[in-house]
């Protein structure tokens, strides 16, 4: 099913959670919200859910204006961040909920409930916890209990509110993997929230940067990594050195104007250049936006080695990884260049 | 038994753990059970003559109907004050919070006789009621409603923390995968809320069963129809036959302390669940 | 986020049905009988209503309750705070007993409250006959109104603090402990200041019940005007002589008297925020 959040605003009080946003969804596609806390997302999400509602705008899907429907009736599958199990049901009663409160004529007979039901516990690989009590259950087990009784209403559209939060570290890996893999067997639109840029980058089809009720970015999470849209994204998603710079008739001035790099836009006045730490390699002294810096400190990390080093004028001190087989010593005096850099 | 189970920096055990055994003796213990003792030298023939006496059974029978009666009624209003108090934002809020107490902290006489002034057959109420032939002062009606005052507060303050830490997020949950809000309400939270429901009801009856002070005045006090058990223990102790009032009062212990029992049970069963 | 979440809230016309369903339950049960008592005090006006404050045994019974109260109130409040002190600093076995005895006077019958000092005390009672030898009395007097009056508020104090004193732990205690402060200083300069709001909470509620408490006093009283008779007990008396506005007159102190406690309750509870320690009071 494909999703359209049309010029969607929701306000709470004087807060502005949401602020016009448009987004579309493709069928099939797995997509992340991505953003910090009061970014917005969760609200997004709900909003699509029809647990919230947006003061303006529209949710269609397919095409179908869902605004005003209440939850109960949009046939989506919803997992909670602490995942809203019934305490007072076994495993087995949460997962069939969905189906057992359908009116009587819609209901599937207690056989083909009771198959369902097994069929999902198969699914989420729990087929002896049926019986239990979520309380017997671990964190990673009622996540999955959460996602089957979400799925055991056939939804059109699965939608998954920080899914990981609540979990330990190693948990939280195995689980991502093996989300994917039931995203892509049952082939449902998803969307998940988060506010985990590595976790987003492993999963998600595409990713929605969102900020301050507005989306920054729409992409891939090749694209949102290397061509991002807005200075936030860039400083949000992986390491980035921010440097402040000068820009003038095509070149971007770096601390007291030592250094000069090219910029291709032509923007003019102050403005703010973005530097991965892997996108720097060594150059000759004089070469093209050649930066002629002062090593701080130097550790090797795997195969890579670690520089801060301080670039003459800036107060902030530069971080970029080089070849471990590069020895630099503090103190040292070295000549480097940007390979990609963004200048905002 | 009250031995302490490890060595502590702190004094005064010893000082502290003997008064309270001492208090705790002298104004309770003994006191009961000279009771216990009283009626256990009047063998079974003597006890059940009078604590069993077609007269004292109907004595329990009204207590007990009626407390039950108004801890079922308490459940359903208590449950939608509780509900409102922890759910809606209206005018008077915490002023109505506040006087769901009321019961507690009024002597019961003055609830009594205030009640029976309200519902006798000239009072505020009395006179509404009296035309379409309901007659409250003086009949069991007028014992229940009595009781229904003195249990509304056990069930409201038993439910409202509970349904104050429900979280939203299961109704939510239900609400996705379809359910009215009634079904979330009968399905999900009602069944998360009746263990502290059931405890609110006993404590309400338990106390409702005991009450003298608010019933007498609106009871009509005739044996076999509207006298309570602890009126029958007054009316006993009044003819100087200690021995009837302690039959009494024994069949009265022993059914509240299976209430008290009761209620800790369940207490119990609701840590075991996780549900508190 | 916000108050208003549209999908666990029912529709207003729902939510405003049950609130004034709600509304009309307290209307009926709870405010007009208290209404209803003013009303009765002031039914013959003032005059008629403070003349029946000051006729002398109604004075009398106010000063009998004053006393009860003076007594027993202070004899609970520090044995509540020994009783939290033995249960709540220490660990032993049996605790939860000890808590369900020192709970016990809350299930018994006010009646059979009464009833247990009569059958110790009375005249045909176990100690009777060697009280009347020496010319004790007990019972049909004050003694036998305090004891029952102690009785019955027993647990007030104790069951306020046990919670309470449980929660804070020892931690503050022994720091004072290692500080090389005696075990009273302990008490009076850390352990009391972390417990007065508590504490005031539990006296108040004990003070309450103690000048409002009827069927086990009734038992033990003998109702002797001017003697024996205590402010529920008067306003029974005066009641059953059909002197409504003189019944009425001194149940509004009594009722005044329980709204005072209910606001200084409400303001414990606000301000400092003492918990109400369950719900059986």
């Amino acid at each position: 099913m494909s999703i359209v959040v049309d010029n969607i605003s929701r306000r709470f009080g004087g807060f502005t959670a949401l602020d016009r946003v448009t987004l579309e969804t493709k069928p099939g596609e797995f997509l992340a919200l991505l953003g910090p806390s009061g970014s917005g997302k969760t609200t997004l999400l709900r909003t699509i859910a029809g647990l919230d509602f947006a003061d303006e705008g529209h949710v269609l899907f397919d095409g179908q204006d869902m605004t005003g429907t209440p939850a109960a009736e949009r046939r989506i599958g919803f997992v909670f961040q602490n995942y809203a199990l019934f305490r007072h049901m076994t495993v087995a009663d949460n997962i069939a909920f969905g189906l057992t409160v359908r009116k009587r004529r819609d209901r599937p007979a207690k056989a083909a409930i009771a198959a369902k039901v097994a069929e999902l516990l198969e699914l989420i690989q729990l087929p002896q916890l049926g019986d239990r009590y979520p309380a017997q259950l671990s964190g990673g087990q009622r996540q999955r209990v959460a996602l089957a009784r979400a799925l055991a209403i056939e939804p059109r559209l699965l939608l998954l509110d920080e899914p990981f939060g609540a979990l330990d570290a190693q948990v939280r890996k195995d689980l991502r993997g093996w989300l994917r893999r039931i995203h892509d067997e049952t082939g449902l639109t998803s969307i998940f929230v988060t506010h985990d840029q590595e976790e987003a980058l492993e999963i998600a089809d595409r990713i929605v940067v969102m900020r301050g009720g507005v989306i920054e970015q729409i992409g891939t999470p090749a694209e949102v990594q290397s061509a991002p849209a807005t200075a936030f994204v860039s400083s949000f998603i992986g390491e980035t050195n921010r440097l402040p710079v000068t820009r003038r008739d095509g070149g971007a001035i770096i601390g007291d104007g030592l250094a000069t790099v090219r910029d291709d836009a032509r923007g003019q006045g102050g403005g703010e250049i973005h530097i991965r730490p892997h996108d720097v390699e060594l150059a000759e002294p004089g070469a093209v936006d050649a930066l002629p810096v002062t090593v701080l400190a130097s550790r090797p990390i795997g195969r890579s080695r670690r520089i801060t080093a301080e670039l003459a004028g800036v107060a902030e001190p530069l971080t970029f990884d080089l070849p471990v087989a590069e020895e630099a010593a503090a103190g040292q005096s070295l000549t480097i260049r940007p390979v990609r850099y963004r200048i905002f | 038994m009250l031995r302490r189970k490890r060595r502590s920096a702190l004094p005064g055990f010893g000082l502290t753990m003997g008064m309270t055994i001492f208090w705790l003796g002298l104004v309770v213990l003994v006191p009961l059970s000279a009771l216990v003792i009283r009626a256990a030298g009047m063998g079974w023939d003597g006890f059940a003559e009078v604590g069993l006496s077609p007269r004292a059974l109907a004595a329990y029978r009204l207590s007990f109907g009626a407390a039950l009666a108004a801890a079922a009624i308490n459940a359903v209003f208590g449950l939608l004050i509780a509900w409102i108090l922890v759910r809606y934002e209206f005018p008077g809020k915490k002023l109505i919070d506040a006087a769901v107490d009321l019961p507690f902290a009024l002597p019961t006489a003055v609830a009594g006789i205030a009640l029976v002034s309200l519902y006798s057959e000239n009072g505020w109420v009395g006179s509404l009621l009296t035309p379409l032939g309901v007659k409250v002062a003086y009949t069991p009606l007028g014992v229940t409603i009595a009781l229904v005052f003195i249990g509304l507060p056990f069930i409201v303050r038993s439910v409202q923390p509970v349904l104050a830490d429900l979280g939203r997020d299961v109704e939510e949950a239900a609400a996705t995968l379809g359910a009215s809000r009634l079904q979330t309400f009968g399905r999900v939270i009602l069944p998360a809320i009746a263990p502290a429901l059931l405890t609110g009801f006993a404590l309400a009856f338990a106390r409702g069963v005991g009450e003298y002070g608010s019933i007498i005045f609106i009871a009509g006090n005739m044996p076999f129809k509207s006298e309570i058990a602890p009126l029958l223990i007054i009316t006993q102790l009044e003819q100087f036959d200690y021995d009837g009032a302690t039959a009494i009062a024994c069949v009265m212990l022993v059914l509240s302390f299976a209430m008290l029992l009761f209620v800790n049970l369940l207490q119990a069963w609701r840590a075991k669940r996780g549900t508190r | 986020m916000s108050g208003s979440n549209p999908t666990t809230i029912e529709s207003p016309w729902a939510r405003w049905t049950l609130i004034g369903v709600g509304f009309l339950f307290l209307a009926l049960f709870l405010f007009l009988p208290l209404v209803m008592v003013f009303a009765g005090a002031l039914a013959k006006g003032w005059q008629v209503f403070l003349d029946a404050l000051v006729d002398p045994d109604a004075l009398a019974a106010i000063r009998l309750t004053l006393l009860v109260a003076a007594i027993s109130v202070p004899i609970n409040a520090v044995f509540g705070v020994a009783a939290s002190w033995a249960i709540a600093k220490f660990d032993f076995r049996g605790k939860s007993l000890l808590i369900s005895l020192i709970d016990l006077p809350f299930s018994v019958s006010p009646v059979v409250s009464g009833l247990i000092f009569v059958l110790l005390f009375g005249a045909q009672g176990w100690l009777g006959p060697w009280l009347t030898e020496h010319g004790v009395r007990i019972i049909f007097a004050v003694p036998g109104i305090v004891l029952a009056t102690v009785f019955v508020t027993f647990p007030f104090v104790a069951r306020e603090l046990i919670p309470l004193m449980a929660e804070q732990g020892r931690d503050d205690e022994e720091a004072a402990r290692s500080l090389g402060a005696s075990g009273w200083q302990t008490f009076w300069h850390v352990t009391l200041p972390n417990i007065r709001w508590g504490l005031l909470y539990g006296v108040l509620l004990c003070n309450a019940r103690a000048m409002g408490e009827f069927g086990a006093v009734s038992v033990v009283s003998g109702h002797i005007r001017g003697l024996t008779n205590t402010m529920p007990l008067h306003v029974e008396i005066l009641y059953n002589e059909y002197d409504f506005v003189g019944a009425f007159a001194v149940a509004s102190l009594l009722a005044s008297l329980a709204l005072v406690t209910l606001g200084v309750k409400t303001v414990l509870e606000w301000r400092f925020g003492i918990h109400r320690a369950g719900a059986a009071h």
